[in-house]
């Protein structure tokens, strides 16, 4: 409303009662007016300078122009005082009027006042006021709307008669009146000719995926090899278990189950197959009708085998089909005896012949007297040993021959003609043929001759009779103990001849080429060798002396033929001799020693020739037996059994055994011919070979008939001299017989004789 | 002790040609012939035994290996098993 005449005031108790404008006494509500002289106003100023109520409005009570103030009570607080004070006379009018005109009472004014209305007033129609411009016309005037320009008036007519009349149409080309219409032609509009030089383009980014596959070699680690070692049990812990409990009581438990199986294997073999076994025996007993031995080759030399018998035998120990044979006169038994006083009419030879030429014999070996016995060097076959006839021992050295003997094949192919060398030998082949060896041309053969002849003074006084070849353990020097030297072994010959003695010789080192030549001057030798005779055994030459002689038993007796025992030998080559033969020797106790020893007359002599050094007597232990009736000429161990002996002589033959001294364990009867040879079968343990002096082989199979020969065979006409066979392969087996009359007969065994049977 | 005596006894027999005792592991104990032999022996008829046990029970569980007895041309190995320990006996049958 703003009410700027409008003052509020607050009075005091004091000043209503001074203006008799107490609240609820003089004033109230509904007459809230009072009106307060001027007079009094200024009065109570001055009497009441700050005190006074009316102080904050003295100056606009000062001012007023009326008599009277108007003071109003604020019951309601209107004006924020209980009091306020009109200021201005109109102001005090309009509120005077005011409440006149409403239902509250009024002042003193008012009374005036209303009495005048409430009166009936009559009615006066408004009287005219004048009109007071306030200035709103001339907004009027602005805003009203006036022509500024006078509007012009035109009046348009026409003939009536036109309006209404029918209308023709016609046409009319546009373009044969000039602006008759108006074009607009297009037109490059220039402010669009620029070319777009650049353009947005979206682009998106895609990976360019491409597929690939490799593939690798995986290489992973794979086992090449393992190597291991088995685990093994300290000795501790192998005591440790062997005592502890659980080990008794398993073998308690076990050993029963143990023992009754080590009994039924006792007892019997249950796997054996019998109808195999019997299968076996057919096979044997089927081959009865075949001839046992049959006629393979027979070699005869009509140059130095007239007239003469063969008195011993060989197969060359590894060359196949070679045999050698020795001859010597055919003499009376009143000549044997005088064999000093006998010349030599003829050279004698010991022949080699081959298998594969039956007409030329491949070597001869010259010997200084006729050959009895001889023997091929077990350890190098190239070595022979002969006993000569008037008790000389021989060493020949083949060793240069030996290509040639292995390539007695060739020889065979053809012969070559030589007009000098050629003797009778009846040569009808015209081939020629060139050696592939050196040595001498033509047929004739090589000629060797001997390497080494024993000193006279030393040697036998009688024929050597027997000649064997020791095993290389032994050696025996001068105190005649045996001694086992596997490192320095030398090879050892053994001989007997009927002048009662048993020599053993020694053979010792050949490669000396130091000593050579000062053994030559020692030597002396009395007659040159020939140049193309090895030097083997020069330093032996006439003056080989035997180890050790013996006299076995009894003097009268005559030694004739002489069996050694087998050892198993060690191949060794021959060692340098040392004279200080006492180091690095043992004695050995287990090896027998024992030897059987036959003579002329018939006994068997069983000794040994360990002797004491004591004692040069022959030792108590040896034994004697006489069975045959006439000279033994055959003494051989069973090369299966090393205890059995065959002996061969006169007209019966036994099979004795070392250990039992009561007599043979086989004796055979009286053969109605004397038998001459003997030798057992190298391949059947129960099967030997006798010879007769009818030129009969009987062929003895102990497992079939002990008390006569399975089978026998006439072979010659003339009595058997010497049997002596070979197995050259498992296929073939011969048997080397040989005649009075100077033939070599090689006969092959057939199968059933020479493959032994089970359990043989 | 009764264990030498009771393995003398065994190898007494005739034709028997060695006899060795071997723990569960397969480790020789006890032998007459040469340590290589042994083992080589010993390594191998224990996996056999192992084996040949295992066949029986596998057959029937109840059941058990008593005893085993390979038959060469040679000879017979017999081998008497047990929970820890085997006893080994080579023979040569009676011819």
């Amino acid at each position: 409303i703003g009410h700027p005449e409008i003052f509020p005031l607050v009075f005091t108790t004091k000043t209503q009662e001074i203006f008799n404008c107490r609240v609820d006494e003089d004033v109230t509500e509904e007459n809230c007016f009072k009106l307060i002289k001027k007079e009094d106003i200024i009065q109570d100023l001055k009497t009441r300078a700050t005190i006074s109520d009316f102080h904050p409005i003295k100056k606009v009570v000062l001012e007023y122009p009326g008599e009277e103030l108007l003071v109003v009570f604020d019951a309601k607080f209107q004006y924020g005082q209980n009091f306020y004070f009109v200021a201005s006379e109109e102001a005090k009018e309009n509120l005077l009027k005011r409440p006149e005109t409403a239902e509250e009472k009024e002042g003193e004014k008012e009374e005036e006042n209303r009495e005048e209305t409430l009166e009936i007033h009559p009615y006066k129609p408004p009287v005219h006021k004048p009109w007071v411009s306030l200035g709103s016309e001339k907004e009027v005037e602005e805003e009203s709307v006036k022509d500024t320009v006078i509007k012009i008036k035109y009046m348009i007519s026409r003939v009536r008669k036109k309006f209404g009349a029918p209308i023709t149409f016609t046409d009319k080309n546009a373009s044969h009146v000039k602006d008759s219409y108006f074009e607009c032609t297009s037109y490059q509009d220039k402010t669009f000719s620029i070319k777009i030089l650049e353009k947005d383009v979206g682009i998106q980014m895609v990976p360019k995926v491409k597929e690939a596959s490799t593939q690798t070699k995986w290489t992973y680690p794979k086992n090449a090899a393992t190597q291991y070692f088995p685990r093994q049990l300290s000795n501790e812990e192998k005591e440790e278990s062997l005592s502890s409990e659980k080990l008794k009581e398993f073998l308690t438990s076990v050993h029963l189950r143990m023992e009754i199986a080590l009994q039924q294997n006792e007892i019997m073999n249950a796997f054996f197959d019998d109808w195999k076994a019997l299968a076996e025996d057919e096979n044997s007993s089927g081959g009865k009708p075949d001839v046992y031995l049959k006629a393979y080759q027979s070699f005869t030399d009509l140059r130095y085998f007239k007239n003469r018998t063969i008195s011993c035998v060989c197969w060359h120990p590894t060359i196949y089909g070679i045999i050698a044979v020795s001859a010597r006169d055919q003499l009376s038994y009143k000549e044997q005896v005088n064999l000093s006083d006998k010349s030599l009419l003829q050279q004698s030879v010991i022949l080699f012949w081959s298998f594969f030429d039956s007409m030329h014999p491949q070597l001869l070996l010259e010997c200084p007297e006729d050959i009895f016995c001889f023997q091929f060097s077990p350890s190098d076959p190239s070595i022979i040993a002969g006993g000569c006839i008037n008790g000389q021992v021989v060493l020949w050295d083949i060793s240069q021959h030996e290509e040639k003997l292995q390539n007695a094949k060739t020889v065979a192919d053809g012969i070559k003609i030589t007009a000098v060398n050629t003797v009778n030998a009846s040569i009808l082949n015209i081939l020629q043929y060139i050696y592939m060896s050196g040595g001498k041309n033509g047929t004739e053969p090589t000629l060797v001759r001997y390497c080494a002849v024993s000193s006279i003074q030393y040697s036998h006084k009688k024929p050597v009779t027997d000649i064997h070849w020791l095993p290389d353990y032994f050696e025996d020097n001068q105190m005649a103990a045996t001694f086992d030297k596997r490192a320095e072994t030398r090879v050892q010959l053994v001989t007997c001849s009927p002048d009662c003695s048993v020599l053993f010789w020694n053979i010792p080192a050949t490669k000396l080429p130091e000593q050579l030549s000062s053994e030559k001057v020692r030597e002396g030798e009395i007659f040159d060798m020939p140049p193309d005779v090895p030097d083997t055994f020069k330093h032996l030459n006439l003056c080989w002396k035997p180890l050790v002689k013996m006299y076995p038993y009894c003097f009268p007796e005559k030694v004739q033929s002489l069996n050694t025992l087998e050892v198993p030998t060690k191949e060794s080559p021959y060692t340098e001799m040392s004279n200080s033969s006492s180091k690095n020797l043992k004695v050995l106790q287990s090896i027998s020693t024992d030897f059987f020893v036959g003579t002329e007359d018939g006994e068997i002599i069983y000794s040994d020739w360990k002797m004491e050094i004591e004692s040069d007597s022959a030792k108590p232990h040896t034994q004697k037996d006489t069975i045959h009736t006439e000279t033994i000429n055959t003494l051989q161990r069973s090369p299966f059994f090393k205890d059995i002996i065959l002996s061969v002589g006169g007209r019966n033959f036994a099979i004795w055994k070392e250990g039992v001294t009561n007599g043979p364990i086989l004796q055979s009867s009286c053969s109605a011919g004397r038998n001459t040879a003997g030798h057992w079968s190298l391949t059947r343990p129960g099967v030997f070979f006798i010879g007769r002096d009818d030129g009969n082989i009987d062929i003895w199979d102990l497992l079939k008939k002990t008390h006569e020969p399975s089978h026998f065979q006439n072979i010659s006409e003339s009595m058997i001299t010497f049997i002596s066979p070979w197995t050259a392969s498992s296929k073939q087996h011969f048997l080397a017989v040989s005649d009075d009359l100077g033939v070599l007969h090689v006969l092959e065994i057939c199968q059933t004789l020479s493959h032994p049977s089970r359990n043989e | 002790a009764e264990v030498e005596e009771t393995l003398k006894r065994i190898q007494a027999h005739r034709g028997v040609v060695a006899t060795m005792v071997v723990n569960a592991e397969g480790i020789p104990i006890r032998t007459t012939l040469d340590n290589s032999t042994t083992v080589q022996y010993a390594g191998l008829l224990h996996q056999l035994t192992m084996k040949a046990r295992s066949t029986v029970r596998d057959i029937d569980p109840q059941n058990d290996l008593t005893f085993l007895r390979i038959r060469s041309k040679k000879h017979e190995i017999m081998v008497a098993p047990d929970k820890e320990y085997l006893l080994i006996v080579i023979q040569n049958p009676c011819e």
